[in-house]
């Protein structure tokens, strides 16, 4: 058996020994966190259509109000910077998972909520403020249309992530959540780290390269 | 503790590491808008804000998605997913332009 062989059937056999009480794949990785990978794969494809079709249909529109009019950047950049903070909270409840620290991991998580509650806040007055000061809403003309789309599947991400992170910080205040079950809290995150970076590429292309003329 | 968990707590990032990144976020995030008012010309601008706009999504991405720790397999289907997601674009605009 070459050197090379041999270490990795090393791996997998520690692997395998600290991951005992998680379903694996023959691969000697959770299958949580390859199906959350895959998922997340998927959902790249999916963001990439609606992002692409939204770049392609802005200036498009028959009627107003248009992209440039409307973008609102002062106030989106603090929303990102929230969803940004968020997702260091994120990544500190993980490392707390993985050190056995539950307790932590609940405090952790509310702080991560708590940030995607405020990104919500902007996000929903951003929306208001554009349908009551620009009259745009979905059926005003094709931008209206896939921006409300677009933005508004990411604020359903965002939401969907905001439960599932709830149900883990309730099982740590409780004092159910335990170091075996670590990977939880990892693949959580995963998710959430991925709405992050969705953002961060709709911050650029939506509203940055808008204001700027692009 | 066993072998590997000792292994992967020494090869994942410290809190501080993780500081680091959150705060190189901020400042990329500030870089960006701050790019926008300074009166760049419109090719150089967009492919500013697209480096700066990759940089955090890598940043994200190595760090707290740990694909710069974690198996390659991980990471090998998430480039899967990046690649077909770059198709989609190429086909989503050759099909409506």
């Amino acid at each position: 058996m070459s050197h090379a062989s041999a270490h990795a059937a090393g791996h997998v056999e520690v692997h395998q020994e600290a991951h005992a009480h998680h379903h694996h794949t023959s691969l000697g990785i959770p299958n949580q966190k390859l199906g959350t990978w895959i998922f997340i794969a998927s959902e790249s494809m999916f963001f990439a259509a609606l992002i692409t079709t939204y770049m392609v249909y802005r200036y498009r529109s028959v009627v107003g109000p248009h992209p440039d009019e409307v973008v609102n950047i002062p106030l989106t950049t603090v929303s990102t910077f929230i969803l940004l903070m968020s997702s260091l909270t994120m990544a500190l409840g993980v490392s707390a998972a993985h050190r056995g620290e539950m307790r932590q991991v609940g405090k952790f998580l509310a702080i991560t909520i708590l940030g995607g509650l405020g990104f919500l806040v902007i996000q929903f007055y951003e929306w208001w403020h554009l349908a009551h000061d620009f009259g745009l809403t979905w059926r005003t003309n094709i931008f209206g249309s896939i921006f409300y789309i677009l933005t508004g599947f990411h604020k359903a991400h965002v939401i969907a992530g905001m439960v599932w992170l709830a149900v883990i910080a309730i099982s740590s205040f409780r004092g159910t959540l335990r170091k075996e079950h670590a990977v939880n809290v990892d693949v959580a995150g995963l998710y959430w780290h991925f709405v992050d970076v969705v953002w961060i590429v709709i911050f650029t292309l939506v509203f940055l390269l808008t204001e700027a003329g692009v | 503790m066993d072998t590997l968990e000792k292994a992967q707590q020494a090869a994942h990032p410290t809190t501080r590491d993780y500081l680091k990144v959150g705060v190189t976020l901020f400042v990329l995030t500030v870089a960006e808008v701050v790019a926008i008012y300074l009166g760049l010309p419109r090719a150089l601008l967009a492919a500013v804000l697209v480096v700066l706009s990759a940089w955090k999504f890598l940043l994200v991405a190595q760090f707290f998605m740990h694909l710069k720790f974690d198996s390659r397999i991980y990471a090998g289907f998430f480039a899967v997913g990046i690649v077909l997601a770059v198709l989609i674009t190429l086909a989503v605009t050759v099909i409506i332009l």
